[in-house]
């Protein structure tokens, strides 16, 4: 019995032995923290984690009264609608044409790929007080100050040019990782195949609409997951482009920053809004990534038959 | 965002966000290397010999160069007790509040305005009027009322930080224009004084929406909230009268809607792209720097009838850990250095910056705020000074700023926008109080 526990040679041992220090490290401080979150969730969690006044879904209640949370989702769901295709076009497109360069290509990947590494602060941090600087100086207003026209209040509100500046740090900031993850995808197709497509006639968007894209599915499914839950997750360019000290507008307002501000603002830790904050996101993930695993696995067994 | 003294001024809906991890005790990377403490000699009325005290003294990371070694210095003077000062760059008011759910807290620490309400309620911070009543009248009356909670304090004020309107006099000079006493004169002072280069007024890059917005509240001569603290105090015509003149203010050009800096960064002043603009007493010496006896100080005007001047202040207070192992030593020492030794409180507000002292009788002693602004400034926290209720949450906050945003940055009506805050500051002062 404790042989076929150990499996030959000791297998499941060894598989413990380097597989439970990270599955500890993971309960400690990804599962135990998610279970405390719902736990607090159902509390009045005024700066204590171990509340004892019992709101049963008082903290979702209120959450989903409040007009800005429901507001953050929608400003969620415009962000995702500009930043996922963009991103996804943009990184695929730079992918296909590195993916033909027959000289410098490693040069280009880095260059389009070290944006990846700046932080997202820092980022944003420039974004704010160089390029959409609202003051007459700042360097896109002195252009269109040189062209003869007014300077523009590109954060202030009053108009919605903040999706500009939001919209185009987060694509200067992920596009180069997407591209990598296309340009693994376009290696793992077969030379062959385009070679067989091309003594049939096929060239140019043929292929690509053909070929190119339908082997590149997975790697498809994998970036387009991946973009939408990091634009669920957006905080730090939002809070460093938007906010001041102890404030941020009512608008260009996400699902975490609300929480944050709702959960941690005024001095205050109401850990239980923001447990349940915390679970009503994760519940909207979960069913979309669901739902996307269910349409893209329906898609799948179509092409099958 | 680091906490500083600047945060103690938000205008609503500030952010003093909590933790989940702090290091802990002797190991925290964060503390001090340096230890501070001397042989304790004589006895306080600890719960322990004096010589066997070890207080721990939290501060936040100031910005100005020789605070850390003034504290350090301070706590070496104490003979009551050995004190070991933790120095917290980053985001202390997160770190603390972690620490304070842990065991293993500080006993002595300095909490914005004294104490938050979370802190309160929860039972973490020990009320000192037992060393504070016999004294509070020394202090400045507005910093102790907003320190009091259901009669009750709990911290000693250290100094006092706030907000003012900057001007350059010799602008107003070149138009023959009087400084403004109301709303109305700065609007009209700072549409005089604007050309292509300078600026009217200037509050932020969001067009002051975000700073001013509880300012307009008290300018415009009410509280946020009643004197029972159920409901809204402020949702009058007079409030929605100040919006709407703010707005017109706005739309009139007389508003710099972007500089090159915050509202809280002297830049923008110093570079000459304002004639007016919202600040903190902190960048008082940048800006006498740049601009000499060029510079004067006003409180932001009366707007309406029932109208008054605001200036909002912060104080940053020394408060006692409720469950530290040496309460009462920790009480004698904060009674000590915020209390008693005044030469003290002057140096640490007026050495290394300008503030304010706490202490009314020790304002003339800081020789800041003798003359000329610095004078000004302080003659206007003693008599207009302003700051957020202690239950104005940040949902309230939160609330109350994105309604401001919209009157003044989408035209809608303040009527109808604060329609709904009534009931909503109802619901959430009856939680708040449990």
């Amino acid at each position: 019995m404790l042989k076929r526990l150990r499996g030959r040679q000791g297998r499941n041992l060894w598989f413990l032995a380097f597989v439970a220090p990270f599955f500890l490290g993971l309960a400690a401080f990804v599962y135990v923290p998610i279970a405390w979150s719902a736990y607090l969730s159902f509390f009045d969690a005024r700066n204590t984690v171990t509340p004892t006044k019992f709101v049963g879904l008082g903290n979702y209640a209120y959450l989903l009264q409040d007009k800005l949370f429901l507001n953050s989702l929608l400003v969620f769901a415009i962000f995702a609608i500009f930043i996922v295709p963009l991103t996804y076009v943009c990184s695929l497109g730079l992918a296909l044409l590195l993916n033909n360069l027959k000289y410098g290509q490693a040069f280009f990947r880095s260059v389009f790929f070290i944006p990846t590494a700046v932080s997202y602060v820092i980022a944003a941090i420039i974004w704010r007080f160089v390029f959409f600087n609202g003051a007459r100086f700042g360097m896109i207003n002195s252009f269109i100050r040189s062209a003869g026209g007014d300077p523009v209040n590109w954060l202030g509100g009053g108009n919605n040019l903040y999706w500009v500046a939001l919209v185009s740090v987060r694509l200067w900031l992920q596009v180069g990782f997407y591209m990598i993850l296309f340009i693994a995808g376009l290696n793992q197709i077969p030379r062959e195949t385009y070679e067989a497509a091309a003594l049939d006639g096929a060239s140019g968007w043929r292929l690509l609409r053909w070929i190119t894209l339908p082997q590149l599915r997975a790697a498809s499914v994998a970036v387009l997951m991946l973009l939408f839950i990091n634009a669920f997750q957006a905080f730090d360019e939002f809070f460093n482009m938007l906010s001041s000290i102890g404030q941020y507008p009512p608008y260009g307002r996400p699902p975490l920053v609300h929480l944050y501000l709702i959960a941690f603002g005024g001095g205050q830790q109401d850990l239980g809004v923001g447990g349940a904050g915390t679970i009503i996101l994760t519940a909207i993930i979960v069913v979309f990534g669901l739902g996307q695993n269910w349409v893209l696995g329906r898609n799948e067994r179509r092409g099958a038959r | 965002m680091n906490l500083n003294r600047r945060t103690l001024l938000l205008a609503g809906g500030g952010l003093s966000a909590a933790a989940v991890l702090a290091a802990c005790g002797n190991n925290n990377p964060l503390s001090s290397e340096s230890p501070t403490g001397t042989a304790p000699s004589g006895s306080p009325s600890g719960s322990a010999p004096a010589s066997d005290v070890t207080l721990t003294q939290w501060y936040h990371e100031y910005g100005e160069a020789g605070v850390k070694e003034a504290v350090e210095r301070y706590a070496a003077e104490y003979t009551g007790a050995k004190v070991e000062v933790k120095w917290t760059p980053g985001e202390y008011a997160k770190i603390l509040a972690a620490q304070l759910l842990t065991d293993d807290v500080p006993d002595v620490f300095e909490v914005e305005q004294g104490g938050s309400l979370d802190m309160i309620r929860s039972g973490q911070l020990e009320p000192l009027n037992d060393i504070i009543d016999p004294v509070k009248d020394q202090f400045n009356p507005a910093v102790i009322k907003r320190f009091t909670f259901e009669d009750k304090i709990y911290g000693v004020p250290q100094t006092i930080d706030m907000q003012l309107l900057y001007y350059r006099p010799s602008l107003l000079e070149a138009k023959n224009i009087a400084v403004p006493t109301t709303f109305e004169e700065l609007v009209a002072a700072a549409n005089a004084v604007k050309t292509s280069d300078i600026g009217g007024f200037f509050a932020g890059n969001d067009g002051g929406v975000g700073v001013l917005g509880t300012i307009l509240l008290w300018a415009s001569g009410h509280e946020q909230l009643n004197e029972e603290r159920t409901e809204a105090a402020f949702l009058t015509d007079d409030f929605y009268n100040a919006l709407v003149a703010y707005r017109d203010f706005s739309k009139s050009g007389g508003v710099l809607q972007a500089a090159s800096a915050e509202w809280y960064d002297p830049g923008a002043f110093v570079n000459g792209e304002a004639a007016f603009q919202w600040g903190g007493l902190w960048s008082l010496p940048a800006i006498k720097e740049a601009h000499g006896d060029d510079v004067g100080v006003i409180a932001f005007p009366a707007i309406g009838a029932k109208g008054r001047p605001v200036v909002p202040f912060g104080a940053f207070g020394a408060c006692v850990a409720a469950k530290g192992k040496n309460v009462q030593a920790a009480k004698d020492f904060v009674k000590w250095l915020w209390i008693d030794q005044e030469d003290k409180q002057v140096d640490f507000s007026n050495a290394y910056g300008t503030h304010v002292p706490a202490k009314v009788a020790l304002v003339p002693k800081a020789d800041k705020l003798a003359d000329g602004a610095g004078a000004d400034a302080a003659k206007y926290v003693a008599e207009n000074g302003f700051t957020n209720d202690i239950m104005w949450s940040g949902a309230l906050g939160d609330a109350f700023n994105a309604a401001v945003s919209n009157v003044i940055k989408n035209d809608a009506d303040p009527e109808a926008e604060f329609a709904g805050f009534a009931e909503k500051a109802k619901t959430e002062l009856a939680k708040l109080k449990g």
